[in-house]
């Protein structure tokens, strides 16, 4: 019988050149969607077609990796019967699970796939034990994916109260941190990652260099303005600067990116079974970077729990292809209650 | 890998000469150099739309579209959509050594115009495997690039 897994690295691929950067330097799992609005990294000229996604699979299992494919955003009106077949089409392509968000394509799962292995997404926003328990009487789920929400004590609770394996996010961008429940993009644009697999669409962005700074404007609003030496980060409403009563700052939140490395001997303690990776979006160029790094640090904790340190080396590498000018553990450590 | 910054006086100079003939010549060389590898990506929404590739450190601005047997030179002053970076910038994203997203943050990458049309381009060709590209590069230069590579990578 195989044993329980513990910090597999799941890494994101939104081509089959990044599947292949990701496996050739040391993912456990490669996560990845279709080129439509099934899954949320809907961007135009991502994703796989059939023809990759099978090359992909084939190149991934031939070297022990797993493949998930990401269904996770939610069927909507009238076009249910494409959610479904994307279910289907995974299980002929022999996907190692899929990870959905949205209960009724759950059902149909379980109904039509009863040996398709199923992960709750990050979308389902589960951030208790109850619902994640829910989710698998109901569907049989075998790995959740928690929301960003958590802190580490949080998630300990969740871990010592039911069987299924629990997944967190590792690294990458961070947004509001309210998965799969925030309406910014689809206030300003109609269209948000639940429904059409898209925050801030790339249609309703524009970048212009003006003689004030690189302006960002989101569906025409001004979301920020980049003076030269600034860094920039992605085009969201819930990192623009806003004027509040006269001053003008991140009135939501500022880019930063999560980065968890130090937190590792604590998710091995847990017995997390696996860290993912951010960036379905990224080049291979990055999922080769971060995929290096946390591949040795995973190896590291393994290796020496107690002796574990995180090498300034990886915080430098990661840091480099990071959004905004900091990293963070995010909601992870929270001394207060 | 560190290239030399280009001297100014040879900015100047580049930067002056008439555009077109930057454009004819960036478009027949991509032709030659890349086109084989790129003619089976699926072009249709991106046929006919005007690209620039500015290369701010030379001041040059190349203009050119797709067509059915590969880059179109354009005349055009304008374009649907920009990209703006220095030469080694430009370079390294070509030898797949640098992530588009981490030059935008560092403010070393511009998009403007139509960003959907400049990420599904920047998406496909992420999509064609860097070894695909060189091998059907001319005979000797998909050595030379890979080469680069190569020594890039070991440097970093």
């Amino acid at each position: 019988m195989p044993s329980e897994p513990l910090l597999e690295l799941i890494c994101p691929a939104g081509s089959l050149p990044a599947l292949k950067a990701a496996v050739d330097h040391g993912a456990d799992g490669v996560y990845l969607g279709f080129k439509d609005n099934t899954n949320a990294r809907n961007f135009s000229g991502l994703n796989f077609d059939e023809a990759a996604i099978r090359q992909g699979v084939e190149y991934a299992h031939a070297k022990g990796r797993k493949v998930l494919l990401a269904l996770n955003t939610y069927p909507q009106p009238g076009e249910v019967a494409r959610w479904q077949r994307a279910v289907d089409r995974a299980a002929d392509i022999c996907m190692d699970a899929v990870i959905l968000a949205d209960p009724g394509l759950m059902a149909y799962a379980a109904r039509t796939h009863p040996d398709l292995r199923l992960h709750l997404s990050v979308q389902g926003s589960a951030t208790s034990y109850e619902a994640i328990e829910f989710y698998r009487e109901r569907f049989g789920i075998q790995r959740a994916v928690l929301p960003r929400v958590l802190s580490l004590a949080q998630v300990e609770a969740v871990a010592a109260n039911t069987e299924v394996e629990l997944e967190l996010f590792g690294f990458g961008g961070l947004c509001v941190m309210v998965e799969g429940r925030c309406l910014l993009s689809s206030y300003a644009t109609g269209d948000s990652p639940n429904t059409c697999g898209v925050c801030s669409p790339a249609h309703a962005v524009r970048w212009q260099q003006t003689p004030k700074g690189m302006e960002t404007r989101l569906n025409g609003v001004l979301i920020d303005r980049y003076a030269d030496d600034e860094k920039a980060g992605y085009p969201t409403l819930c990192k623009g600067r806003f004027e509040v009563q006269g001053e003008t700052y991140y009135a939501l939140e500022e880019p930063t990116s999560l980065n968890t490395l130090e937190m590792l001997p604590e998710m091995a303690r847990l017995g997390i079974a696996a860290i993912k990776i951010e960036g379905r979006q990224r080049s291979p160029a990055y999922v080769a970077q971060v995929t290096q790094v946390w591949r040795a640090a995973i190896d590291a904790v393994k290796r020496a729990p107690e002796s574990f340190a995180v090498a300034p080396a990886w915080h430098g590498q990661l840091d480099k292809v990071s959004e905004g000018s900091m990293h963070t553990l995010g909601a992870y450590y929270r001394p207060w209650k | 890998m560190q290239l030399p910054a280009i001297p100014r006086p040879l900015a100047r100079v580049v930067g002056a000469l008439p555009a077109f003939p930057a454009s004819l010549a960036f478009s027949a060389a991509g032709n030659l150099a890349a086109w084989p590898a790129l003619r089976g990506l699926d072009w249709g929404e991106v046929r006919g739309r005007r690209f620039c590739v500015h290369v701010r450190d030379l001041g040059l601005k190349l203009y050119f579209s797709v067509g059915r047997k590969g880059f179109v030179p354009e005349v055009a002053s304008s374009a649907d959509v920009t990209f703006t970076a220095t030469t080694e910038d430009f370079v390294r994203l070509g030898l797949r050594l640098e992530d588009p997203d981490t030059l935008f943050f560092n403010r070393r990458l511009l998009i403007e115009g139509d960003t959907d049309l400049g990420l599904r381009v920047k998406n496909m060709l992420d999509g064609v495997e860097f070894e695909e590209l060189t091998r059907r590069l001319p005979a000797g230069l998909g050595q030379v690039v890979t080469g680069l590579r190569q020594r890039a990578q070991m440097q970093a």
